[in-house]
This record gives structure tokens, C-alpha cells and sequence, in this order.
């Protein structure tokens, strides 16, 4: 009982990151599943796939509202994650797990940098619109 | 173009950690198609939600789901993208962008360590 209650506060809190961010909110999801849930790591990863559905449904649909939602673009970008993400299992059966880690930690860490930098260098107006 | 490359390594990522990818594709729409926050945000979900059925469909048919765990989580996490929309529209552009970069950075730590 407590740990449904703990997976669901945990959940609540994923979603609000996720529509605040306009992230799947995985990155919650997976370790709520295994650590409180007690699914397997494959399950979990399974799972989460399946929690972030209504989580990015019901984000998508606010931000639709809102008139911020590209969805050509989406298309596009849904289609060739799609490729990415077969491309993405071959590799994962060829490198071994902490190098993989360690790759896509150094890219964040880069993004992140690369992200706050343009921002505290931009002036406080508003900017340029997407495409 | 730019658009088909962000996707490829979105679902790159998105298949080595079991994650929507968003993670990814919400910087990547700033800084390299220059989007705007909201904008990138909103379409990174539309996005997401297409991976993701793909996915889980995927999964599903190898019979790896537990719908019963995965709603403990996703329907409060729905209710609660509700909630994170309207707060963001309520956020000055630049302190979302930082609490953003501020989020990637302890992922990026969490994965280095």
C-alpha cells in the first residue's frame, strides 16, 4: 500500500517535470518502477514507455491549447526516433553499458552548459521564433 | 534535416535507457533548430508520445509490459503534466531555460558517477 502511494506521488511528480520540461518523464518513471515497484530493469524500461503515453497525451494536449505545439516538426522528429531507436539496440548489444553512460553524461553535461551559457548571455527580450 | 538528425539520437538515447527522449530533443530544438523554450517543449512532447506508443507496442508484443504498474505511475504523472504545462506558461522564458540546464546537468552527473 505504501509503496503504491509512494509510486504514485513519485509519478506526480515525474509529470509535473515532464510537462513543465516537455520531457517524457522516463527518467523518473524507470528507477520509480524497479526501486518502489519492484519490476525488472526490463520491465521497468518496458513500462515506463507505456506511462509516458497519457503523461506526453495529456501534456500535448494543454500545450496544444496553449498554441506552442509544432506537430509537423514532432512528426518528423517521432519517425526518425523511430530509426533511432533500432540503430540505438544494436549498439547497445555491442558497447558495454558504462561507456554508453559515459558518453551520453558527457554530451548532457555539455548541452546543459552550451543551454545556460546562450541564456544568461541573451538579453532579457524576447527572441527570435522557432521555424 | 536538422530535425531527422535530433530524432536519430533522441531515439538512440531513448532505446539505450528505456526513456521518451526528451531529455534530448528539447535542448537539441534550442540550440541547434533554434527553437524557442515553449515552442520546443511542447513539440518534444507531441514527439515523445509518438516514441513512446511505438515502444510500448514493441514491448508489448513480447509480452515485457505491467499495465497495472505503469498506470501507478502514469496516470498521476498525466495529471500532473497538466499542472507542469500551466505552471511553464507562467515562467519567465530564461528561469525555465536554466532550471532546465540545471536538471540536464544532475543527469548528466548521475550518469558520469
Amino acid at each position: 500500500m505504501w509503496a503504491l502511494l509512494a509510486a504514485g506521488a513519485l509519478g506526480l511528480v515525474a509529470g509535473v517535470l515532464a510537462g513543465l520540461f516537455g520531457v517524457g518523464g522516463g527518467i523518473l518513471f524507470v528507477p520509480t518502477l524497479t526501486l518502489v515497484l519492484g519490476l525488472t530493469q526490463l520491465h521497468a524500461e518496458a513500462s515506463s514507455l507505456l506511462a509516458i503515453l497519457p503523461t506526453a497525451a495529456a501534456g500535448a494536449w494543454r500545450q496544444r491549447r496553449y498554441g506552442n505545439v509544432r506537430w509537423r516538426a514532432a512528426l518528423v522528429l517521432g519517425l526518425a526516433a523511430i530509426a533511432g531507436v533500432e540503430a540505438g539496440v544494436q549498439i547497445a548489444v555491442a558497447l558495454p553499458e558504462h561507456a554508453l553512460r559515459r558518453l551520453f553524461g558527457a554530451l548532457m553535461l555539455g548541452v546543459a552548459a552550451n543551454l545556460a551559457w546562450r541564456t544568461l548571455r541573451r538579453p532579457t527580450y524576447p527572441s527570435r521564433r522557432g521555424p | 534535416m536538422r530535425l531527422v538528425v535530433i530524432g536519430l539520437v533522441a531515439g538512440l538515447f531513448s532505446a539505450l535507457f528505456g526513456v521518451g527522449g526528451g531529455i534530448l530533443v528539447v535542448p537539441l530544438l534550442i540550440l541547434v533548430a533554434r527553437y524557442d523554450e515553449r515552442p520546443a517543449m511542447a513539440t518534444s512532447l507531441a514527439a515523445i508520445g509518438l516514441i513512446a506508443l511505438v515502444g510500448a507496442v514493441s514491448y508489448g508484443l513480447h509480452g515485457e509490459l505491467k499495465p497495472g504498474a505503469a498506470a501507478v505511475v502514469g496516470l498521476p504523472a498525466a495529471a500532473g503534466a497538466v499542472g507542469g504545462t500551466w505552471l511553464q506558461q507562467r515562467l519567465a522564458t530564461r528561469t525555465l531555460s536554466l532550471a532546465f540546464a540545471a536538471l540536464l546537468a544532475g543527469i548528466a552527473v548521475w550518469l558520469l558517477i
